[in-house]
């Protein structure tokens, strides 16, 4: 295990694009939360709103772009054909996907905590939000760990598919098709259900601070979802990478 | 060039996985458009039920609901007041400690109640001669409003601007009928009168109901918030007009005046018009518009599966480029066509017509038959235009041609897969999802002027009207740009993309 870390750790550091991909993460995340808190005016009429929510607003566009680095993780082996190199390196398959899931999680963890605490900084500039809130370290948190389980489905789901184009059209649309169904739906209960199964909007149950009563799933429980989310993807690329030929 | 197209035709149609995913798309469209809709109390609940508007003289809906103080006039005449200001109650501010974070608009329902004292800017007083007291029937109509100054009004569409002056002033109104003809006259003093306006009511009868009028419209505040629709709270306002020195001139038949609230279902009671007299109300004379004030959902939302058919054409069409790359296709197909600016059309040309081709007819099933599917289940459907509905089920086909031809033209360019399909989702459904759930009216509608996504404008249905106050904003369904111009910008990006990809296939090694 520790070599195929080793092995895994040194393709994705010289793999080209992948500090890249991390940096725009980090600037994706705090940018469109820097913009999201900056158009706030809590000034006339109090605001109404979730701060916390409000200055983490960059983690929906965040995700985008850990979703495209989790895909090329194992994707860009199947298109380059690597994976047969790898899969004869380390011939426990398992092994690869688990020292790969791994070192995506460490990579995106620290992007992500990165991108989280700048949105947190600006936020406690520009709104009068309560950064040491334990409800707000709490979405914070959560929002880390919201981008490491959108990462593993990510990769979960291209272990399953193979194809990386594919993959990233799947990914993206798991997450952004629930609500966008929930945007159009006029059924309250159906709207509700879908935030509950939605990956992206059980998940994003996390960062909610205020109105914890109303919320269609409860912080920790859509994290939760998301995570049942991650393990079925990558329970599927687990299965179908030890039964397939790479 | 025939040759080429031929051959690209063959080649998407013979990758099985394509050729699935394409049909998958256009079911996700019909699918996704027939199920989202979700279920009403239009008509569930007894004959009393259905939810109809009334319809206008120009087959539009309208709102029609306001207090009328009305007496009967046969034959030509006139009917002068005077109008000494305009008062009224709208709803409670939301304050810091007030509804907290929320996913819709909070529209209370019933009257204003204990709200704070104020006149929204379309709240409305003034004379009005109408067919009788039914809501939607013609009207002419002359008045103050709340920060509009002095209009002249008819059936509903037609506004017509008078002196801007506050509505705490005494004005003086008068409506003269000759014929089908009405003229509205406002004057500071009673003596020097000023025609605002002259209109036609073809359909008035001989006798006519006249008198004064009040009415206000939902008020909706924007809170401070920086969220789409949770910023937003408002409820009905009520306005009060004080009026005295009314004078008729004319036949009027029945000698007594009454006090009818139009669009309110109950019969209007006799009223002693004395010296001077209020007239308080609470709605609106105004064409009916959907979203936050208004009621039930648009035909647009039955295209929501366009997002799902549109991420697996984008899928498609950018692997049918970059499959060639990753197999080394590309270099028997620039050997057979060596104008690579041709491959790249003639690509181009059959990935768009076959999403437009999917997409059309998957969008007019949505359209026809998910219109009468949401009726069914009583949700309430605006109904649109023919011309519109064709808009629609065309521009869905357009919407998915230009987003094929642009994913295409990414793959070319940046010839891996993922990136070109990330980019592509990025550009064409990001934006619209973010403006739609996230971000301000402002910079949503700013993100809907220049992405891609300003081609979802092809999709409005709802109708917009400069007299009716509402919010003309993303998530209430109207888009900053007109559909054909929302699709220039889509056909615009697509050019300057394909003419990249036309540039770096030609110079780049294959």
């Amino acid at each position: 295990m520790r070599r195929a870390l080793h092995a895994e750790w040194t393709k994705l550091r010289t793999t080209p694009g992948t500090g890249l991909l991390l940096l725009t993460v980090v600037a994706a995340t705090v940018g469109i939360g820097v913009l999201a808190s900056a158009v706030t005016d809590c000034r006339a009429g109090g605001c109404t709103v979730d701060l916390a929510k409000v200055s983490l607003t960059g983690v929906q566009l965040g995700q985008a772009v850990v979703a495209v680095l989790a895909v090329q993780v194992i994707g860009a082996e199947y298109s380059t054909g690597m994976i047969h190199l790898s899969l004869t390196a380390v011939p426990r398959r398992l092994t690869v996907l688990a020292a790969k899931a791994l070192v995506l999680t460490a990579v995106v963890t620290t992007a992500a905590a990165a991108g989280v605490a700048g949105s947190l900084l600006a936020a406690d500039r520009l709104l009068p939000l309560a950064v040491t809130d334990a409800a707000v370290l709490r979405a914070a948190a959560g929002s880390v760990l919201y981008l490491v389980l959108v990462g593993l489905l990510a990769l979960g789901v291209t272990t399953a598919v193979r194809n990386p184009g594919a993959a990233a059209g799947l990914v993206l649309g798991l997450l952004y098709l629930f609500p966008l169904i929930g945007l159009a739906t006029t059924d309250p209960d159906f709207r509700r259900h879908l935030d509950q199964i939605g990956p992206m909007a059980a998940g994003l149950a996390v960062q909610a601070t205020t109105g914890l009563d109303s919320v269609a799933v409860s912080p920790w429980r859509g994290l939760a979802v998301l995570g049942a989310w991650a393990a079925a993807a990558l329970l599927a690329g687990g299965l179908l990478i030890r039964l397939r030929d790479a | 060039m025939r040759a080429a197209l031929h051959a690209e035709w063959t080649k998407l149609r013979t990758v099985r996985g394509w050729v699935v995913a394409l049909a998958v798309a256009a079911v996700a469209v019909v699918g996704l458009g027939l199920l989202a809709g979700g279920q009403g109390s239009c008509g569930r609940n007894g004959p009393q039920s259905e939810c109809v508007l009334p319809v206008g003289p120009g087959g539009q809906e309208v709102t029609d609901s306001f207090t009328f103080v009305h007496r009967s006039l046969t034959g030509d005449g006139s009917i002068t007041v005077r109008l000494n200001g305009l008062t009224g109650v709208l709803p409670r501010k939301p304050g810091p400690g007030g509804p907290a974070d929320s996913t819709g608009p909070q529209v209370a329902e019933g009257d204003p109640g204990d709200g704070e004292p104020g006149l929204a800017p379309w709240a409305k007083g003034g004379l009005i001669v109408k067919d009788g007291t039914r809501p939607g029937s013609t009207y002419a109509a002359i008045m103050l409003t709340g920060a509009h100054g002095v209009r002249m009004q008819h059936d509903y569409v037609h506004d017509r601007a008078g002196p801007p002056v506050p509505a705490t002033t005494a004005r003086w109104l008068r409506l003269t009928r000759a014929g089908q003809t009405i003229t509205g006259q406002e004057s500071p003093d009673g003596t020097a009168w000023t025609t605002v306006g002259t209109v036609r009511l073809p359909g008035l009868p001989a006798t006519a109901q006249v008198g004064a009028f009040a009415t206000s419209p939902q008020y909706t505040w924007v809170a401070g918030g920086g969220r789409g629709v949770g910023g937003v709270t408002g409820g009905p306002s009520q306005a009060t007009a004080t009026f005295d020195s009314l004078g008729l001139q004319g036949t009027a038949p029945d000698p007594a005046w009454m006090r009818t609230l139009v669009g309110g279902g109950a019969p209007g009671q006799p009223e002693e018009v004395g010296a001077g007299f209020r007239v308080a109300g609470s709605g609106d004379i105004a064409p009916a518009v959907a979203g936050i004030s208004g009621i039930g959902t648009t035909i647009s939302q039955t295209l929501i599966g366009t997002f799902a058919g549109l991420i697996l054409v984008v899928v498609v069409a950018t692997m049918t480029m970059t499959a060639e790359y990753r197999r080394g296709m590309i270099r028997t197909t620039v050997a057979a066509v060596p104008r690579r600016g041709r491959v790249l059309l003639a690509k181009a040309v059959v990935l768009g017509g076959t999403a437009f081709g999917l997409g059309v007819p998957a969008a007019a099933v949505v359209i026809f038959v998910g219109q009468r599917m949401l009726r069914d289940r009583g949700v309430y459907v605006h109904p649109a235009s023919t011309a519109t509905e064709v808009r629609l089920v065309v521009g869905t086909g357009l919407l998915l041609a230009g987003a094929a031809v642009l994913a295409l033209a990414l793959g070319t360019v940046l010839r891996r897969g993922f990136t070109a399909v990330v980019a592509g989702i990025v550009v064409v459904v990001l934006p619209y999802l973010l403006a739609m759930s996230v971000l301000p009216a402002e910079p949503a509608q700013w993100l809907l002027r220049v992405t891609p996504a300003a081609a979802f404008a092809l999709q409005q249905s709802a109708v917009s009207h400069p007299q009716v106050d509402h919010f003309p904003i993303p998530v209430n369904g109207y888009f900053p740009l007109s559909p054909w111009a929302g699709l220039a910008v889509l056909a615009g990006w697509t050019a300057l993309t394909l003419g990249l990809a036309v540039l770096s296939l030609r110079r780049r090694d294959v």
